[in-house]
């Protein structure tokens, strides 16, 4: 047994698999949390996520694999024993117990004196900003200050992991982007490990430390924010994180890859595929006229406008290459771009700084 | 706009085109209701002969019943079979149907329809059969062998009631009292006991209702000291028009809507809370 | 990507602990049934199986066919059994009409009023069904109320024999059938969705033709759903016709106890009842072709 008196555990979860007959909800997925990290497990619906959150919070028993909370084997565990925080998505409040109870309600079951018990409570609650709220009853909240209880009640008793499962679905989109700030604030605050799920690529980017991408029950891709967005390892990652337009790259015999008889880089000789594909993201693009002075560090691919849609703070331009591939661009407004003499139907130069070309393997489907 | 031209339906068909409906629904409500309330007032009624309305009225019929002891011995028997058929049928329809309802897979579904049987089964044969077997164990004319059946009669009522409330539930409260630390036994009776405790109560007094009404299983099953109101009833009915029969039929309406206006009473109170 | 590989591998981390655990886990769940199963196989399972053993043994206790033959070759069985499904078409025939327009306006209505109206058809749900029977009884009388009524009126003459005979039961069983046919109508009508009728009145449809066209399909599964729940009431009823029914109405349930109280010959009467009990599967097994059976099962005193 460890004798952690810190103020979280790692997760580390291996080789964990779950079928539904013969679907796989999850096959062999394997993830280390690291203690105090915000780790986003993130996906389209059905992927399996919630189905592995369930599982480390003992809800969902798998077929096979191992979950250990730092070096304390859990996988058998029942839930009541496992001592994680839990936030569901509809929050799971106790409609017949007032905002107090609620939170007390696991320093109730821990048999915690009543005079520390209304502390702590009192603490959780100024916490998450519902201090004037404790009388009140779960059916005159609003749905942040449900999710506010909610919070409270799975942090209140100290436990060293947070599970959340799409807490903020149910907010409009002013007061989710508001939570996730302040989630972000409250997880350096107790400095808890947190496994956050959601399927919202943008919440993931905004809150995690690192995000897991789970497709199809398989661990897709793991690592920073920065790491899944400039450098993703696959097509799915590359469609699901951020917008992308993808061309496919022929290779020659000195393993340079080309695209529309431009070379965009070598093969990285971690890997033996033979097919590549060239991942461009939108904001990442300039337009140039076709008569431009070419810089060395860019590369240049001509194209034609085929839709222009003014967005306000940007416009997306988007084009169709000669070989017929169809390319997006997301232009800024400001003065200096320009955007405003664009038209339909004109041809022009798009350029790419070389650092900001992606390379993945497969083809471009 | 007088209501009759306002609209009536989507398809703005107006309240004066739709009278024929409303008068015709009328008829057909009023021959739902009287039928059953008509009793009342002839129970109250002076004459040997049930008469509408009563030409002198009198509380004869009511001493009669309450000075017959073969009535007040049925009618003690009736309440005690009925209340502890609810206080079994209620306690066992709750654990099938929250352990059904929790588990689900195909042994579920065969249990669930085992147990949902008494509702397709005629209930002449249960009466015989249970007259059969019950005899070989020596509990017929017994209150237990009424119990039992009544009970079994009343499970699945009591579970479609608790399933149905089930089905509002949200089972992640329970979820999350387990992941507070709570047991699954303690976060059933903590939390989700209490937050179905309206639909438990139906659930008891339909249990309750279903034994006091029954009348087949009991023709069989009860007899002698243990017989049961409405055997008696029976009994009665086949050989004679018995005006008493008026004052304990308006007793069991009395009885029926009070229980089912008490039910409505406190759902309003809960759903306020 | 990695293969998959087949599901459910021994070999697999943890997979034997994991399944112990689960299996334990279920098991417990289940177990929770457990209470209510006995006392199903006490009173139903037990019973009715002896009941369907005691109808292939004749008289001296040997295994034979002896009751099945009686009942195909005596008349009077084959009577019985065409009067219980008479009885029980017509019963539900005239529900369906009386019912569906009472449905259909408790679903027309503002919602807060059905509350109100909808007491009319629960204060006879929720009365004793003896009790209604011997309203009935006491209404049909050759000088009861419909009669003496009828005569004031001038609609007939001579009073005209309404109890003890088919007329009584009919409307006896009706009446107490009633429900069972309008709350699940009503619930289905409630779940038709609005919207299809604005629709239809919007592709030029009218009143009456939205009403037939879109209205009517769409309640049918209520319909269907709610005449199965009286048919098979039907089938099994007893204390009604054997009341109103005066004699001359003999229904399967009423010719099992006779048999036993005439001539306590078990066999014949479990055997009657056997072929009571196929005839009702029977119908619910082709009714759930068309519907989910669990939709149906409920409210039954």
């Amino acid at each position: 047994m460890t004798s952690d008196t810190s103020a979280s555990l790692s997760i580390s979860v291996t080789e964990l698999t779950k079928t539904y007959g013969k679907v796989f909800a999850l096959n062999r997925v394997s993830i280390d949390v690291k203690a105090g990290e915000f780790l986003t497990l993130l996906g389209p619906s059905g992927s399996g996520k919630t189905t592995l959150l369930m599982a480390i919070a003992g809800f969902n028993r798998p077929d096979s694999g191992r979950i250990c909370f730092g070096h304390e084997d859990v996988t058998v565990l029942p839930p009541h024993k496992r001592g994680v925080g839990m936030v569901f998505q509809n929050y799971a409040l106790f409609p017949h117990m007032s905002v107090f109870e609620n939170v007390a309600f696991p320093l109730k079951l821990r048999k915690i004196p009543a005079d520390e018990k209304h502390q702590r409570v009192t603490e959780a609650l100024q916490t998450v900003q519902l201090s004037d709220f404790a009388e009140r009853g779960i059916d005159q909240l609003s749905g942040g200050q449900r999710q506010r209880v909610a919070l409270a009640r799975a942090f209140v008793f100290g436990p060293k992991i947070l599970l959340m499962d799409e807490p903020l679905s149910a907010l409009d989109k002013k007061l989710r982007e508001e939570m996730q700030i302040e989630l972000k604030q409250l997880h350096r605050q107790l400095g808890v490990t947190t496994v956050y799920v959601t399927h919202d690529q943008r919440e993931a980017l905004t809150m995690s430390d690192r995000i897991a991408i789970i497709d199809h029950g398989e661990l897709a891709q793991i690592g920073t924010p920065r790491e899944i967005y400039n450098a993703p390892a696959n097509h799915f990652v590359a469609s699901f994180i951020g917008e992308s337009s993808f061309f496919p790259l022929t290779k020659n015999k000195s393993g340079t890859l080309h695209y529309a008889g431009v070379s965009v880089g070598k093969v990285p000789n971690r890997a033996m595929h033979e097919n590549w594909t060239l991942v461009i993201r939108p904001e990442r693009l300039s337009l140039h006229a076709t008569k431009t002075s070419k810089n060395t560090d860019k590369i240049y691919f001509s194209g034609k406008i085929t839709e222009l849609v003014y967005q306000g703070e940007t416009v997306i331009v988007m084009m169709i290459m000669e070989d017929g591939h169809n390319l997006t661009a997301r232009m800024n407004t400001r003065a200096g771009n320009d955007v405003d003499s664009l038209r339909v139907r004109q041809n022009l130069l798009v350029g790419i700084d070389k650092q900001d070309v992606i390379i993945i393997p497969g083809e471009a489907s | 706009m007088q209501w009759w031209k306002s609209s009536a339906s989507e398809t703005q068909i107006t309240h004066g085109q739709r009278l024929w409906l409303y008068c015709l629904a009328f008829i057909i409500m009023c021959l739902l209701v009287i039928p059953t309330v008509i009793v009342i007032p002839m129970s109250f009624s002076d004459s040997q002969y049930l008469e509408f309305p009563p030409q002198n009225w009198s509380l004869r019929w009511y001493d009669e019943y309450l000075d017959t002891p073969r009535w007040m011995n049925a009618t003690a028997t009736s309440f005690k079979v009925a209340t502890l058929t609810m206080l079994v049928a209620t306690p066992f329809g709750t654990m099938a149907a929250y352990g059904l309802f929790v588990s689900g897979g195909r042994l579920g579904k065969i249990v669930f329809f085992l147990l949902m049987t008494p509702m397709i089964v005629p209930v002449i044969l249960i009466a015989i059969g249970t007259f059969y077997v019950f005899g070989k164990m020596g509990i017929v004319n017994s209150i237990l062998g009424l119990v039992l059946a009544h009970t079994v009669l009343s499970v699945p009522i009591v579970m479609i009631i608790i399933t149905s409330a089930l089905r509002t539930y949200d089972l992640n409260q329970e979820r999350v009292a387990q992941s507070l630390g709570s047991t699954r036994f303690r976060a059933f009776f903590e939390i989700t006991l209490p937050q179905l405790k309206f639909s438990v109560l139906t659930a008891a007094l339909l249990a309750f209702l279903t034994s006091f009404d029954e009348v087949i299983i009991s023709i069989f099953l009860s007899g002698g000291g243990n017989s049961t109101l409405t055997k008696q009833m029976f009994s009665a009915l086949r050989d004679y028009i018995d005006p008493t029969i008026a004052a304990i039929s308006t007793l069991m309406i009395l009885l029926s809507t009070g229980l089912m206006l008490g039910l409505q009473l406190f759902g309003d109170k809960t759903t306020e809370e | 990507m990695t293969s998959s590989p087949a599901p459910h591998r021994e070999d697999a981390l943890n997979a034997t602990k994991l399944r112990v655990a689960e299996r334990r886990q279920s098991l417990m769940v289940l177990a929770l049934t457990l209470p209510a199963i006995i006392a199903v196989c006490l009173v139903i399972v037990i019973p009715v199986g002896w009941l369907f053993s005691l109808s292939f043994l004749d008289s001296s206790g040997d295994l034979s066919l002896v009751n099945y033959e009686k009942m195909i070759a005596y008349k009077s069985y084959l009577r019985v059994f065409k009067t219980t499904f008479n009885v029980s078409f017509l019963t539900t025939f005239l529900c369906i009409v009386i019912g569906y327009p009472l449905a259909y306006f408790l679903s027309q209505i503002p919602r807060k009023y059905v509350g109100l109206f909808m007491l009319t058809v629960l204060l006879p749900f929720w009365t004793s069904l003896l009790v209604r029977t011997y309203a009935w009884l006491v209404m049909l009388q050759r000088n009861g109320l419909i009669n003496n009524f009828a005569i004031d009126l001038g609609i007939w003459e001579v009073p005209v024999k309404l109890a003890h005979n088919l007329n009584g039961t009919l409307i006896g069983m009706v009446h107490i059938m009633l429900p069972f046919l309008v709350l699940p109508l009503y619930a289905a009508m409630r779940r038709i969705d609005r919207h299809a009728l604005q629709a239809a009145a919007n592709l030029g449809a009218t009143p009456v033709q939205a009403f037939w066209q879109i209205f009517v399909p769409l309640s049918l599964p209520g319909v269907v759903a709610g005449s199965l729940i009286v048919f098979v009431l039907c089938l099994g009823f007893y204390v009604t016709p054997a009341v109103l029914g005066g004699g001359k109405v003999i229904l399967v349930s009423m010719q099992i106890t006779a048999i036993l109280e005439d001539q306590f010959n078990w066999g014949a009467a479990s055997a009657l009842g056997v072929v009571l009990l196929v005839s009702t599967f029977a119908v619910l097994l082709l009714a759930s072709r068309f519907l989910k059976l669990d939709s149906v099962m409920f409210g039954r005193r």
